[in-house]
């Protein structure tokens, strides 16, 4: 049962999997001076910027990604701002279709892009979660389940019945974070703002998500923080203005990334194992 | 902090498996494919109907939050416009008040929908945008919370023509015309949502040109005035989509004598709109997320 993205079928019972072939996706500009914008492009910015065959101006926002992904896999994706990770992550959901190559991906779709994804902010915490569970076509006794496991996730005690504008951010991270994954997808694509809770919430963030993980579901992480993804994910990509610089295991790619090697925040806890 | 690593998450509800694995396969379309996924948007959107009625409700729930008297301040407005315009109009254009205000009270309610419906679907996938980001969901979901949104609006409506029709003893002549009316209403309003949506999506300048030419419409169609006061070339009014499709809906409730013509235009103008917005949507809607 998809969470989002119920599309046409055309499959039977594959494992969860993810393929990306000379994935490009670019951003045309129309609101701007198109005719000052043409000068900027010959000019100081190249690459980046370029005109289509209709001859407008567009941002190449990823050019030639290609990868695939196997249940059990956590995939971070790392680089600057502006690098393309939430552009990758909303080509994977779906959200933007390629303007050339292709993505495939076979189970259910999860989606933790915006900590606000369909919440409402006038409406309760428990309005939303019924919502929620509409849009993933979820009957009554299933919403009254999601309804109960999230209540003990977020821990919102009589914030639950409040609207949601009167939360605090990690309030609102906790709410999200626990309906999101309380409705499991085969596939989560989850972006850095979940880490704006506390470090008890991220110990207990990390223990539900590996619940989820060790389903042999697959993860894509985009992070700033190094740390995160070395403590979450197995596999790394480096974007650099819409190229895979580098894409290897988490500890190789994140050594030259930072320059330096990176030591694990819990080395007596190791990665939970994933499959081959 | 003790009491959240205190708890005991019961894990994720892994909803019954209904069938086979989705696949989503995203390339660039080619051929008749665009019409393909954009008739399986519209029935994705049709599966999601509930939700997107309930997202209507709350938004009209959320617009009059903390309002006196909430969306009745539209009844409320309707009715002062009604007696007002009905009393001036008719002195004006000597006509009967009795055979008037019945028409002009269901005119007017008309066209509140219209001009509501056209002003706030241009701006229905921008205020959507960041449900848009942040998952795939079917564009036609949007387009139905949006229409649905409108006819409940002006279903706060319909009490001032009930009253109005009881105080002047107007029966509606309740014929299978006006519920196939109704009917293309439904489909058109849909359709007219997502062409002005999309037009509204790609080019800013949407809005105000659509206040200019409602204004415009309002004086050139016959809502204030009845048709029958043209004395010759009734039929080049055929050439306002409006005017049929009003004529339509009014006919069989006013009890007026409708002119040959007006069915046939009016399914015309209705065809032509969704075949022009069927294409277009068919062409852009891999585009739209790159738009909002």
């Amino acid at each position: 049962m998809p969470v989002s993205g119920r599309v046409w079928l055309i499959g039977y019972n594959v494992l969860p999997q993810i393929t990306v072939q000379n994935l490009d996706v670019s951003f045309p500009l129309y609101h701007g001076n198109t005719r000052s914008l043409r000068k900027t492009v010959r000019g100081a910015f190249q690459g980046r910027f370029s005109q289509d065959r209709r001859n407008r101006v567009v941002v190449q926002a990823l050019q030639n990604i290609s990868f695939t992904l196997k249940p059990g896999d956590r995939l971070g994706l790392v680089g600057r701002n502006g690098a393309g990770k939430t552009t990758l992550l909303r080509a994977l959901a779906g959200i933007y279709e390629p303007v050339a190559g292709s993505v495939t991906i076979h189970g259910t779709i999860g989606t933790l892009l915006d900590p606000m994804l369909g919440m409402n902010n006038v409406l309760t915490g428990r309005e939303n979660i019924h919502l929620r569970g509409m849009l993933a076509g979820l009957t009554k006794p299933q919403i009254t389940r999601v309804e109960e496991d999230v209540e003990a996730f977020a821990q919102l005690g009589s914030f639950m019945d409040l609207p949601v504008n009167t939360y605090s951010s990690g309030m609102v991270v906790r709410l999200s974070f626990g309906l999101a994954t309380a409705i499991m997808p085969d596939v989560l694509l989850m972006d850095e703002w979940f880490m704006a809770g506390d470090a008890a919430f991220r110990q207990h963030a990390r223990s539900r998500l590996e619940n989820l993980v060790s389903k042999a579901d697959i993860l894509v992480l985009s992070s700033h923080m190094s740390t995160v993804v070395a403590e979450w994910c197995n596999r790394l990509i480096w974007l650099e203005d819409g190229h895979i610089k580098m894409d290897g295991p988490t500890q190789t790619v994140l050594t030259a990334y930072l320059g330096h090697p990176v030591e694990l925040k819990n080395p007596d806890q190791p990665l939970p194992n994933v499959a081959p | 902090m003790d009491t959240l690593q205190a708890s005991h998450p019961s894990g994720p509800i892994l909803p019954e498996p209904s069938g086979p694995e989705p696949v989503l396969h995203l390339e660039p379309e080619h051929g008749f494919a665009c019409f393909r996924h954009a008739w399986h948007d519209f029935m994705e959107g049709l599966t999601l109907g509930k939700l997107a009625c309930t997202l209507s409700w709350l938004d009209i729930k959320q617009r009059y939050r903390g309002s006196l008297l909430g969306p009745f301040w539209l009844t409320l407005s309707a009715t002062i416009m009604v007696a007002a315009m009905g009393l001036l109009y008719s002195y004006l254009m000597h006509m009967d008040v009795h055979i008037y205000l019945p028409f002009l009270t269901i005119s007017l309610v008309i066209w509140m929908f219209v001009s509501g419906l056209m002003t706030e679907s241009c701006t229905t996938f921008n205020t959507a945008a960041s449900m848009i980001h942040a998952a795939r969901l079917p564009y036609s979901l949007h387009i139905i919370r949006s229409t649905v949104r409108n006819w409940m609006v002006c279903a706060h409506n319909v009490p001032v023509v009930v009253v109005v029709f009881l105080w002047f003893h107007t029966t509606p002549h309740w014929t299978w015309a006006l519920l196939a009316a109704l009917v293309v209403w439904g489909v058109d309003s849909f359709f007219l949502t997502l062409f002005l949506a999309i037009l509204g999506a790609r080019f800013r300048d949407i809005p105000p040109i659509m206040a200019s030419i409602l204004q415009i419409l309002f004086f050139v169609t016959p809502v204030i005035w009845a048709p029958e006061l043209m004395s010759v070339g009734e039929e080049w009014l055929l050439l306002d989509p409006f005017f049929p499709l009003i004529e339509i809906l009014r006919g069989p409730l006013t009890g007026d004598h409708l002119s040959v013509m007006v069915w046939p235009a009016a399914l015309l103008w209705s065809a032509l709109l969704g075949v022009i917005t069927c294409t277009l949507f068919a062409r852009i809607r891999a585009r739209l997320a790159y738009w909002v």
